[in-house]
């Protein structure tokens, strides 16, 4: 129960929708219901030619063409159909066999490509996944260290869901391209935000998500490369043989319209909204580092999206930390869900300790974040931790400059 | 996370928050105490800190806790109690009687337990220091009873 209205500044978890992307979908709600298989009526011609006009606006912002581009349910089914789907196709031992292929990606990916990869270890293929330096930034060397002969995928993300850094992603799909292996990236912080062409960016798959672009929930996109080379996948939904038969089922009409629309306002307004979107970053990192001490920020400080910031306050636990700031919508460095407080696995892969991990706070900007938003919690932020601090016995020794780490402490 | 009103109150107002002096000073003392428990991997370090009369009634108690809301109420909770208090009647508050008081859920009975521990903590670090460990028990022994 909020008595107050809390300010939301998680927008790299989900955006709201655009009005003029609502009112898109509105129509194919009521009036223009058909279904787009339905060949022998207007109703489906009308939602098929509506669907045909997102995937022009979808396949416009990452510079694809519109036949490569299939629509899903957003990014978790795109990183599942793209990274199960390319392994089963190009595996080289049949299913029941070990060594069916390497598969290299990273240790601070998304759950939705971590999840699908070790899926596929136990069904006899192998793979790398590499640590991240402690800046997060995955470049072309990192994957140059990892391939081997029989790799057959890499799966990068384009920047990071927790820190937004920015991954090498063009350089990598160069590599991969170079040695005629298959290259995902899971883009769905990146796109509509960040300038995208799969073509120079040298991508044979690249997975998106309408409701972090301002578009609705439970649609996304899934760019497949059909030339140079053409990349076949294996489909995970078979049935009606919709969306070239690599993803069945009637199309959610009113969601993709909703999407298409979102990738056509994220295309034309991206420079705006990062205009608009880095001096909010940085009036806050901005102001909280310089008003706090032992404060930092996570992840590389310039290789990084404008709109995502990950701070971490030292000698404060994470969890009070969040009823602290119970007034900001954001998200925490720890899932404390259960009776263990289990730290960011993001936050440790770069080697952050657990006590600075737990104290973190991933705060992210969106199209309609005001400075009047960004300053009010700057001043929740300050005051929750010089708070937890006046009571906290850790920055007493710190304070008194006790080295934290060479007490013994009496563990329960 | 849902909190009870009382662990949100004294999270917004924590009682007797503080100490007797850095950590230097307070050990020089006799007539103070000092309880320190948990660990910082595991999410909770409470410290308290008692100052008792040659009667062995607990006059202050102060506390810092390093913890979530529910770890901090309880040691605040705590301090509030044992103020007043012989030390021998404080030992006999129960970490069961935090929990009812601040309506703490399963996943938070730990930090009651913390609490507890920390009050045992300092007062035996007390006993110790003050050479006080033979009087207390034998001035003590009658409420021991009583308690039976």
């Amino acid at each position: 129960m909020q008595l107050t209205q809390q300010i939301y500044l998680d927008n790299a978890a989900t955006t709201p929708c655009d009005p003029r992307v609502v009112e898109a979908m509105l129509p194919y709600f009521t009036e223009k219901f058909g279904n787009a298989g339905s060949r022998n009526h207007r109703f489906g011609w009308d939602a098929e030619d509506a669907i045909e006009i997102a995937r022009e606006q979808a396949a416009a912002v990452i510079g694809a063409n519109a036949k490569e581009v299939i629509f899903t349910s957003g990014s978790t089914e795109s990183n599942n159909l793209a990274i199960k789907g390319a392994a089963e196709m190009y595996a080289r031992a049949p299913k029941g066999q070990s060594g069916r292929g390497h598969i290299v990606t990273v240790a601070h990916e998304h759950k939705a490509v971590l999840d699908p990869v070790r899926r596929l270890m136990r069904e006899g293929f192998d793979a790398t996944f590499i640590s991240p330096p402690t800046d997060g930034v995955i470049t072309v060397d990192h994957i140059r260290q990892a391939l081997r002969p029989d790799t057959i995928l890499v799966s990068v993300m384009w920047a990071n869901n927790e820190l937004g850094t920015i991954n090498e992603v063009p350089q990598i799909g160069r590599l991969c391209h170079e040695r005629e292996i298959i290259f995902h990236t899971d883009a769905t912080q990146w796109v509509g935000k960040m300038p995208t062409n799969v073509e120079t960016d040298c991508i044979d798959l690249l997975s998106w998500s309408g409701h972090k672009i301002y578009g609705p929930k439970g649609v996304g996109g899934l760019y497949v490369r059909r030339r140079k080379p053409r990349v076949r996948l294996e489909s995970l939904v078979d049935g009606g043989g919709q969306e070239r038969g690599m993803r069945s089922g009637t199309q959610n009409v009113t969601g993709i319209v909703g999407f298409g629309k979102a990738c056509e306002i994220g295309l034309a307004e991206m420079d705006k909204d990062r205009a608009h979107l880095q001096p909010l970053r940085d009036r806050l990192e901005r102001e909280l580092t310089s008003r706090l001490e032992v404060c930092q920020v996570n992840g590389h400080l310039t290789k990084r999206l404008p709109n995502i910031s990950n701070i971490s306050f030292g000698f404060v636990e994470g969890e009070s930390l969040m009823m602290g700031v119970r007034d900001i919508a954001c998200s925490s460095g720890s899932a404390c869900t259960s009776a263990s407080l289990e730290p960011s696995y993001v936050l440790k892969s770069l080697g952050i300790g657990d006590d600075m991990a737990h104290s973190s706070l991933r705060l992210s900007f969106g199209r309609w974040t005001t400075v009047a938003d960004v300053d009010a919690a700057i001043g929740l932020i300050e005051r929750a931790v010089n708070h937890l601090r006046s009571m906290s016995p850790l920055f007493d020794l710190h304070k008194e400059g006790v080295d934290l780490s060479k007490i013994v402490w009496q563990s329960h | 996370m849902a909190y009870s009103d009382k662990v949100v109150d004294h999270y917004e107002k924590p009682r007797n928050v503080g100490s007797f002096g850095t950590s230097k000073e307070v050990a020089a003392r006799k007539d103070i105490g000092v309880g320190i428990v948990g660990a910082p991997e595991c999410g909770d370090v409470m410290q308290l800190q008692i100052r008792v009369s040659d009667a062995g009634v607990i006059e202050d108690a102060k506390f810092k806790c390093f913890g979530c809301g529910s770890a901090i109420a309880s040691s605040s909770l705590a301090t509030e109690w044992i103020k007043g208090k012989k030390v021998d009647e404080a030992l006999t508050i129960r970490n069961t009687q935090i929990v009812e008081e601040l309506s703490l859920p399963p996943v938070k009975i730990h930090c009651s337990v913390l609490a507890e521990d920390s009050i045992r903590s300092a007062i035996e670090d007390w006993k110790r220091k003050s050479g006080a460990a033979s009087a207390t028990t034998t001035a003590a022994a009658p409420t021991e009873a009583a308690a039976h």
